[in-house]
């Protein structure tokens, strides 16, 4: 092999802190979104490289289903304060008090949905006109066909039946007051990629992503977490286990896995020989067949 | 890990329904790149919609119009990995409206698979595909006659369109053509070679793609450093830090190179290429790096960095390929604003040379509308100079947009001739 030729990893970096340089140049305010999981870790880790020596030169926005992880936000204020940069908070519990929104009733009421209020309303209210996020293409069917530089309406909307081309590297991000873009720097990484990545480049993750013995809760063929956000079902019952996580969403609908990996190279050696995908385990997403879609042309992320 | 390993990018191509989207299906089907969940999904989908077995198809149409119109709209990007290689798919529609989304899927594209279904042969459509992939110079294209359950697996139907594709791709400058009979549907020669087609030689469409050379295909000799924005951390330690920061064109670019920043003409030497680890003593397309320079230059986005010796060209006059992709015609004599590189300026469209007429490749000086879906040549005027190879020769300095900033719609794909 030539000596001038990157390996696919490398690649995917060299793609993605392009992607976040041309988001700079091209936006007067934008944010990384971020979550706590692993993806929105690896866009941090990226936008760290990106700016280098430089600080990251835009903050960091969580949207806060109020159910989260504890360690999330312990490890969410860990690394603000690592990288000097600033944090916006949006609150789904400040948009239900408002009324902006209301609470799902039941067993399996989440506030997936109610994300998508607090998100552009802090969009809006922070005047953010570009949302960083690290959705990837192989996750689900409708991310599959994001662009880089993907736009919403004045409402939020993405419209995806009338996408922008997108030729080259040629990223077009004009847009018209109160519209906003999202761009998803690794949108060409794969689940794989991520914890190679992770694992090369020794980034830290919140301890959840590591087999740990937990609480949880058989549901809808998945190991939930318990938490005080969880209303048990009769017959339904709180065992100990040898969980981790493969994602992190708000804790009273992602699944863990039973699993003995411990450490990053024994996850990624479990999902090299993994037969579900990710979000197999999202009730989220299960829904219906085009549950993401549908939320994502209303402003998910 | 695969750390090694090459990524090859490759396209779909080709008329409505003549089974892109099967294909890739397929290909991740038998490669045994399915997840269960994701096959229990399409399993359950194609029942409801009355399918005999899997509609493959359904892996990559995910959006809910595409999956009850049964054809695909936009570009679905799917990623899959043998131990030779990693891939990265765009299967892309076939309709005629969509072709704008069809070129944003080739345009980053190492390869393009053209698809002819073996009982219509090479129609306007295929033709259409061909040519944009040849203008959009992707090195290697395969052709898939698919079908091939349908017309027996007979090896003349397989020789015609053969025959016909020649005639056609006789005009267009592609280095690389090859042709495989397959059924996507069944998947004869897809990952396993056909029993029903024991007259064909060749490799099955996986192992094509697998070991395909691709490490020629990027530009190592202009180096071409466009500046994405200048990083200056104004803290300690690198107080007096003033980083050029940008991912590389093309060609290689050395500690001490002496170089020419455009458009200015100041020259300096490089003092260093920074990356976030370390300091190194080369870099090389299409890596993002940030460069140093021994002098202090006013330097800022849209400006580029080459070495003396070897500058791209400057023109305010220019020729340009041009794929006309929005319902709304061009208007002459209308400012649209045109990205190349990071830079970004005004332009107007001079003149329409002439007209590319897809079925014969002839071209017509007559009729200047710019409709959507139009292949010119035109005369292209920017405002400022602009920096430029020719896409023949550099992808990443020969190409650009045209933004129309009334409605800020990406209008207009160009090649710089
Ligand atoms: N018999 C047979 N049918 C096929 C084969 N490949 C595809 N088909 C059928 O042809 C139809 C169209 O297939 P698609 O894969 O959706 O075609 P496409 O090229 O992706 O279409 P667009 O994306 O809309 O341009 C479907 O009904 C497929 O089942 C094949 O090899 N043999
Ligand atoms: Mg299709």
């Amino acid at each position: 092999m030539s000596k001038y030729y990157l390996n696919y990893l490398d690649e995917l970096e060299s793609e993605a802190i392009y992607v976040l340089r041309e988001v700079w140049a091209q936006f007067d305010n934008p944010v990384i979104l971020f979550s706590g999981g692993k993806d929105s870790i690896v866009v941090t880790h990226l936008a760290r490289k990106a700016f280098h020596p430089a600080k990251i030169p835009f903050a960091l926005m969580h949207v806060d289903t109020g159910h989260n992880f504890p360690e999330t936000i312990k490890f969410r204020d860990d690394l603000i304060e690592s990288l000097g940069v600033s944090l916006i908070v949006g609150s789904v519990q400040e948009s239900i008090d408002e009324g902006r929104v209301a609470e799902e009733k039941g067993k399996n009421a989440t506030r997936n949905a109610l994300q998508i209020t607090t998100l552009l309303d802090a969009i809006e209210g922070n005047k953010v006109d570009c949302a960083i996020g690290g959705g990837r293409r192989d996750e689900e069917k409708a991310r599959a066909k994001e662009r880089f530089f993907s736009h919403r309406d004045d409402f939020g909307q993405w419209d995806p039946k009338n996408q922008r081309p997108e030729l080259w590297n040629l990223f077009n991000g004009k847009h018209f007051e109160g519209e906003h873009f999202r761009a998803f720097p690794i949108s060409n990484w794969t689940e794989m990629d991520v914890w190679n990545y992770i694992s090369r480049e020794n980034i830290q993750i919140p301890s959840l992503y590591f087999a740990h013995e937990r609480k949880v809760v058989w549901r809808n063929n998945s190991w939930i977490p318990y938490s005080e956000f969880l209303q048990l079902d009769e017959g339904e019952e709180v065992v100990t286990k040898k969980i981790r996580f493969r994602t992190l969403g708000d804790i009273t609908i992602t699944g863990g896995i039973e699993s003995e990996a411990d450490t990053v190279e024994m996850i990624a050696q479990e999902v090299s020989a993994m037969r579900q995908t990710e979000r197999g385990n999202r009730t989220d997403d299960k829904r219906s067949e085009t549950a993401m879609e549908d939320r994502k042309k209303q402003g998910y992320f | 890990m695969l750390d090694n390993n090459q990524l090859l990018r490759f396209t779909t191509a080709g008329s409505v329904d003549d089974g892109k989207s099967t294909l890739i299906g397929r290909l991740l089907y038998d490669s045994k790149s399915i997840f269960e969940d994701q096959l229990e999904a399409v399993e359950s989908t194609s029942k409801k919609k009355g399918h005999e077995g899997v509609d493959l198809a359904l892996f990559t149409d995910g959006l809910r119009d595409e999956r009850e119109q049964g054809i695909t709209i936009d570009v679905a990007y799917r990623y899959f990995t043998t131990p030779k290689r990693k891939f990265i798919i765009a299967d892309t529609p076939g309709h005629i409206q969509y072709t704008r989304n069809m070129i944003t899927g080739a345009s980053t594209a190492n390869a393009a698979i053209i698809l002819v279904d073996a009982r219509h042969g090479v129609i306007e459509q295929t033709k259409r595909h061909a040519f944009i992939a040849s203008l959009l110079q992707i090195p290697h294209i395969i052709v898939c006659i698919n079908k091939m359950d349908l017309v027996d697996y007979k090896e003349e139907v397989y020789n015609e369109i053969i025959g016909q594709f020649e005639e056609f791709s006789s005009k267009l400058l592609v280095k690389d053509i090859r042709f495989i009979p397959i059924s996507a549907l069944l998947g004869d020669n897809v990952v396993n070679r056909s029993e029903n087609m024991s007259w064909y030689q060749g490799a099955p469409l996986l192992h094509t793609l697998e070991t395909m050379h691709i490490s020629s295909d990027i530009n190592k000799v202009d180096a071409r450093f466009p500046v994405q924005t200048v990083l200056r951390p104004q803290r300690e330690g690198f107080i007096d830090y003033r980083g050029y920061a940008g991912r590389i064109a093309s060609g290689i670019l050395r500690k001490g190179d002496e170089i020419t920043v455009m458009p200015s003409g100041f020259t300096s030497k490089i003092k260093s290429i920074d990356t976030f680890e370390k300091e190194v003593d080369e870099a090389y397309a299409p890596m993002s790096v940030s460069i140093t320079l021994e002098d202090d230059i006013d330097i800022s986005r849209g400006d580029m960095i080459v070495r003396t010796k070897n500058k791209p060209e400057s023109a305010q006059d220019l020729e340009v390929m041009l794929c006309w992709l929005n319902n709304e015609s061009a208007k002459p004599r209308t400012k649209y604003i045109v990205r190349h590189t990071s830079n970004e300026q005004m332009a107007m469209v001079k003149e329409v040379i002439y007209k590319i007429d897809i079925n014969t490749l002839a071209r017509s000086g007559e009729d200047k509308e710019m409709n959507m879906n139009d292949i010119c040549k035109v005369k292209l005027r920017t405002t400022k100079p602009l920096l430029f190879d020719s896409y023949r020769e550099n992808r990443g300095t020969g190409s650009l947009i045209l933004i129309d900033p009334a409605t800020n719609q990406t209008v207009a794909a160009g090649m710089i001739v």
